[in-house]
């Protein structure tokens, strides 16, 4: 896949002397859905800021499908749409009015088709002649999205589209995502809710303190950096762990029915085999056994403090 | 041109109008009826005519330029600041339009509802007063170049402005006194020598003065001084405007 997005040192640093972004170098990979990960404070906003033509960049240089996004802003953003954060909604205007104008600023023809389209595929129809201000603040985050699909971009940033919004739109938001996805638009995302990047993403970026520490497949990055735990659940329990076992550095659970045992996927010898032996040999004997791949989001934590 | 953008920002911003028409045509024609009440009928009683024209047509033309002056700085000035307040304004930001275009979308729309407004008054005092056109060419230009470039004017404040009250501090400050002091109400050759060189330093009474003379071709200072400095004030507008959107001032960090 060719790159949509290519970022090249970018750094910011604002008047007050504020670094956001410290020579970030990223690309983004068209029809992709990137999931970029961060703690508040972290860039995430300035670097998609930035790239929609909000922010001005500092050093660095930032490319949209080949155009440069100073030289060629017209190109680069008429091919992004954004779901800002914040609920910035225009609050006299009906819902039809304010999707109808974002289509007329980025200098699309009129099309009432697609954007009775748009609005009922986010279940706003009904709602097209209300005006914003008499809106749910869930409704609202769909007349953001709406706004940002109106000129049928190639590049949708949704940044933070979740954050306090229902299950049934959380629902409606993601079946949109991939519909768009399958039709080859790329999707920048960031979220506080991992669970989604790790449903939904197909790469991730984590991003703290103003650097990129880690972009990586989502299914790469959680079998290099993820670890397992193994669970035997044991027929007697145990006060204590045997000393036989101790160089296996198991834990037991606190009510002694359960020893945990922790390995690296990627390390040549898990250690699993041997511990099996030396509990046959000690005369454990287990009812069950389990295995839990660690989530993305104990991932990112752990990635996020080892940076920090 | 992405045309299809500006067209959008102008028929955004006169969608508003149409929202609040009391507050955007109504209440200024109320105003201007009023001034003929008070300065027409009390004033215009001890004063008969000024230059051979009747005290009550005299004032038209200074109405007219306080309602444009007025009104371009608060439409386009409400204009920009709003969706600044509001935080809407990331969207003109990172659509695919450039600072021309959307300052002839704001202040077009802007220049449009006050030149309205000025039209509406002019047809006002019509019912009230006899109205002469001398030259309807030169007032349709005094006119349209007044709206624009206090239109211009009234974005540079809604860009500057960081709160409603900076918001209101140069046309309730600034502008108001200026006008009234600018001949609106009285020509400036009524005054005492020593304030009549001081007028001169006001800029409204060079758009007052031109306006005037397109009505009923009676000046205070030469048309083409008048011209000059219409001319003078737009293009220091266009300058500074241009220099805020070179540098994104209170626009982008």
């Amino acid at each position: 896949m060719r790159p949509i997005i290519s970022i090249k040192d970018l750094s910011k640093t604002y008047k007050g002397g504020f670094t956001a972004l410290k020579d970030i170098n990223l690309e983004i990979e068209q029809g992709e859905i990137f999931g970029l990960l961060g703690p508040n404070g972290a860039g995430k906003t300035t670097l998609i800021s930035i790239i929609c033509g909000i922010v001005n960049p500092g050093q660095g240089s930032v490319t949209v499908d080949g155009f440069d996004i100073i030289r060629d802003y017209r190109e680069t953003r008429s091919r992004i749409g954004l779901v800002p954060q914040e609920l910035t909604t225009d609050t006299f205007e009906t819902v039809w009015h304010t999707v109808s104008y974002t289509r007329g600023l980025f200098g699309k023809p009129a099309s009432p088709g697609h954007i009775e389209k748009v609005l009922k595929a986010l279940s706003l129809w009904d709602k097209k002649d209300s005006t914003i201000m008499t809106l749910s603040g869930g409704m609202k985050r769909r007349v953001l999205i709406a706004k940002a699909l109106s000129h049928e971009p190639e590049i949708l940033f949704l940044d933070e589209p979740t954050a306090g919004v229902d299950v049934e739109l959380r629902q409606d938001m993601w079946n949109i995502v991939r519909e768009l996805r399958s039709s080859g638009v790329t999707i920048i995302l960031t979220t506080h809710y991992i669970e989604e990047a790790e449903q939904m993403a197909d790469r991730i970026g984590v991003i703290n303190n103003g650097e990129i520490i880690v972009v990586e497949e989502k299914k790469e990055l959680m079998r290099k950096l993820g670890i397992k735990r193994l669970t035997l659940d044991l027929q007697t329990s145990l006060k204590k762990i045997p000393a036989a076992l101790k160089k296996h550095k198991l834990d037991l659970s606190d009510d002694g029915k359960h020893l945990v045992y922790t390995y690296d996927t990627m390390a040549e010898r898990t250690g699993i085999t041997a511990l099996l032996n030396d509990l046959g040999k000690s005369g454990i004997k287990f009812k069950d056994i389990h295995t839990k791949q660690s989530s993305l989001e104990e991932i990112f934590v752990t990635l996020v403090k080892r940076s920090s | 041109m992405n045309w299809r953008a500006i067209l959008a920002i102008y028929k955004f911003e006169m969608a508003r109008t149409g929202r609040t028409l009391g507050q955007s045509i109504v209440s200024p024609v109320i105003s201007t009826v009023l001034y003929f009440v008070v300065f027409g009928s009390a004033i215009g009683s001890r004063i008969t005519e000024i230059d051979g024209v009747s005290y009550g047509s005299f004032i038209v033309p200074g109405l007219i330029m306080l309602s444009i002056l007025t009104q371009s700085i608060a439409n386009a000035s409400f204009g920009i600041y709003f969706p600044r307040f509001v935080g809407t304004i990331f969207e003109v930001l990172s659509a695919p339009v450039s600072f021309l275009e959307i300052v002839i979308g704001y202040v077009g729309a802007a220049a449009t509802k006050s030149m309205l407004v000025g039209s509406i008054i002019l047809a006002t005092a019509g019912f009230f007063v006899p109205l002469q056109i001398a030259h309807p060419f030169w007032m349709a230009l005094f006119l349209v170049l007044t709206a624009v470039t206090f239109s211009l004017f009234g974005f540079i404040i809604g860009i500057w402005a960081d709160n409603f009250e900076k918001l209101q501090i140069i046309p309730l400050l600034v502008i108001t006194p200026l006008v009234f002091l600018g001949g609106s109400f009285y020509s400036i050759s009524m005054l005492p020598p020593f304030w009549q060189t001081v007028s001169l330093f006001n800029p409204v009474v060079y758009l007052i003065s031109g306006f005037r003379w397109s009505f009923y071709e009676i000046a205070d200072v030469s048309l083409a001084v008048s011209l000059g400095m219409i001319t003078f004030f737009l293009a220091a507008c266009l300058t500074l405007v241009w220099w805020i959107f070179r540098t994104g001032y209170q626009l982008k960090s």
